[in-house]
């Protein structure tokens, strides 16, 4: 954790569009575990993008025995149908990836307008909109999800939607928060002097401010929509033939993958989820540090005996 | 008073919350496609009499509006309904699987609570060294853990040494007490451990960023110039301290612990609520799921509000 690190850590919001937009990026470089997770997270989509010419063999076609063992041609085995796994790894993580970065679109639009209405218009409007927010931070997503997806049937499309709009609520308030400050910004009241419209302020000058909250929020929208996807999946809640990470899973629990001591058909598609969320989880978590104000205290480290920034806190943050 | 106010005010919104849960679970169900009389009037030659006789029978033929009165009225009367499964009455049914999922989640939880603040105050104090990095990333690797691969896992791993599945032995009948007890013990332990794990993740994480905030404060400053020892400095000064964002975390995360259970009881095919919930959506028993779901969110009002009342008894400065 360098000087500059946190001088440009602080620096951020004042500066032009321009470096605004290298704030990602330069958050990125600082952190080394969090730059990591942001690499890994890279090759997995470039993975998912490139599916149908990189996967080794056929999706729907058997290519060895059942469950065959981990060998030089099928390097992680086969799964039930004697499909190799690598490939089912490769289109499970496109069709995980999709769902994950959809649904946090769904609830990214959801929670950014609620977020930029209820924190710009305030009063009335703000005071109903948090009241909405609340009940849906009270009820429980996974059971509600479950039974939403259990009415309308199992498809891509229903789980997509589903995971889209009950995320949004932690979204809108982080989002609020932030348009609540930037509203009462000398610029904006200028901006308002001036005869600046509504849609000009919120467009050009409140939605460039949240913005970088708003994609450390997305990255980390993305991990729990990509759990929450495995976790539907392995209730038999997800479209049976669409085979995401949590499809396949369930699928190897289902074909009893354990009692034939087939590890390779449940071990990696777990591995693969969990380091997915890791690096959602790491990467939106270090964004939202350098951001949120409130964590940019001194810290005492009480074993060094002495102060210590924590911002950019390097390979420590969470 | 200003106390008795925020009291009131807090289990008032508990009380309108359960009035919307409970109208959102109205609602649902009533989306769901078809009705009762659509599946049971798929008979050959079913005539529009048979139909509408069926009908007037389930209340259909009434509006929406009175449909939602006597549903509240029912309910309140702890009337949930049928199950399709068993013709037991609903809430019978959740009854004893909450009995049954109660002991599994409580001792779950209390391993992460008692293991996670210990981690989670150690990775604070230890910050920056080996140690910090060590805790912080198991925390972190069981926290992105799904948690139902994180069962299969132990599974795996405890196959043969410990029994993976169900409740009791069923081969043991009319055991003497103490070997039931073992049973009993044997069963729970993964199930509860893989719980346990899970939280102990979030907990540890949740623990340590309170604890680092509190040693950041000026009086941990005074009491290392007054040269108190370390561990009375963490124990008396900070943990007390941290313990406030603490419990209100831990008392919000325990009403989704019932949710979570869902996936943990379906790996290990432990007969409580979580189970009830996934057999309901296999054989799409609707009623059994409404009840499932209603007391689900119960339980997350319900906790909601005692992590409230916890924090304002604990802070009493607190009022909005």
């Amino acid at each position: 954790m360098s000087e500059g690190a946190l001088a440009a850590v602080a620096e951020a919001p004042l500066e032009t569009g321009t470096s605004r937009r290298g704030f990602v990026l330069r958050t990125l470089r600082h952190q080394r575990v969090a730059l990591a997770a942001a690499l890994f997270l890279a090759a997995v989509t470039v993975t998912a993008v490139l599916a149908p010419w990189i996967a080794p063999y056929p999706l729907h076609e058997q290519v060895g025995p059942v469950f065959g063992h981990p060998s030089s041609q099928h390097l992680l085995g086969l799964d039930d149908g004697g499909i190799d796994m690598v490939t089912l790894l490769i289109w499970g993580l496109r069709i995980s990836l999709v769902v994950g970065f959809a649904a946090t679109f769904v609830s990214m639009v959801i929670g950014g307008i609620v977020g930029v209405v209820a924190g710009y218009f305030g009063g009335g409007i703000d005071t109903v909109l948090m009241r909405i927010t609340d009940y849906f931070l009270v009820i429980p997503d996974v059971p509600l999800m479950i039974v939403v997806a259990a009415i309308w049937g199992p498809s891509l499309f229903h789980i997509i939607i589903v995971i889209g709009i009950l995320l949004w609520t932690s979204t809108a308030r982080v989002i609020r928060a932030q348009v609540k400050s930037v509203r009462e910004r000398v610029y904006v009241k200028r901006a308002r002097a001036l005869g600046a419209g509504h849609t000009r302020i919120v467009v050009r000058h409140v939605l460039p401010q949240v913005a970088p909250l708003l994609i450390a929020s997305t990255v980390l929208t993305i991990a729990v929509a990509i759990f929450d996807e495995t976790a539907l999946a392995f209730l038999g809640l997800s479209d049976p033939s669409a085979i995401s990470l949590g499809r396949i899973i369930e699928n190897a629990f289902e074909r009893a993958a354990i009692s034939t001591g087939a590890w390779w058909a449940i071990v990696p598609p777990g591995v693969l989820v969990a380091l997915l969320i890791l690096a959602c989880s790491l990467v939106g978590g270090a964004l939202e540090d350098a951001l949120n104000p409130r964590l940019r205290v001194a810290h005492l480290s009480a074993r060094t005996f002495r102060l210590r920034p924590l911002v950019g806190r390097g390979k420590d943050a969470v | 008073m200003r106390g008795t106010d925020y009291v009131l005010k807090r289990v008032g919104f508990a009380i309108v919350t359960v009035f919307v849960a409970v109208t959102i679970n109205f609602v649902l169900f009533r989306l769901a496609p078809g009705t009762a009389v659509t599946n049971l009037s798929r008979v050959p030659h079913a005539t529009q009499q048979l139909r509408h006789a069926l009908e007037v029978e389930f209340g259909l033929d009434k509006s929406k509006w009175q449909q939602y009165v006597i549903y509240l009225k029912q309910l309140a009367h702890g009337n949930l309904g049928v199950s399709y499964q068993n013709q037991q009455p609903v809430s019978t049914n959740l009854r004893n699987d909450l009995i049954n999922t109660l002991p599994m989640v409580t001792l779950g939880t209390v391993f992460a609570i008692v293991f996670g603040t210990f981690t989670g105050v150690i990775a604070a104090w230890r910050r920056g060294t080996k140690t910090e990095g060590l805790t912080v990333g198991s925390a972190l690797g069981f926290y992105a853990m799904p948690t139902h691969w994180l069962g299969l896992m132990l599974i795996i791993i405890f196959a043969g040494v410990l029994p993976t599945a169900g409740m009791t032995n069923e081969f043991l009948l009319n055991p003497p007490f103490w070997t039931h007890v073992r049973d009993l013990a044997s069963h729970i332990f993964l199930p509860a451990l893989t719980l346990g794990l899970v939280l102990y993740g979030e907990y540890t994480l949740i623990v340590r960023s309170a604890m680092l905030e509190t040693l950041g404060e000026d009086y941990i400053l005074t009491a290392r110039a007054k040269g108190l020892k370390p561990r009375t400095i963490v124990r008396t000064h900070a943990l007390r301290n941290a313990m406030l964002p603490i419990t209100t975390l831990i008392a919000l995360s325990l009403g989704y612990i019932v949710a979570g259970a869902i996936l943990i009881e379906t790996v290990f095919s432990w007969p409580g609520i979580g189970r009830a919930v996934y057999n309901a959506v296999l054989q799409r028993d609707y009623p059994m799921l409404q009840g499932a779901f209603l007391v689900l969110t119960l339980s997350v009002i319900f906790f909601n509000l005692v992590a409230d009342l916890l924090y304002f008894k604990l802070d009493p400065r607190i009022t909005e």
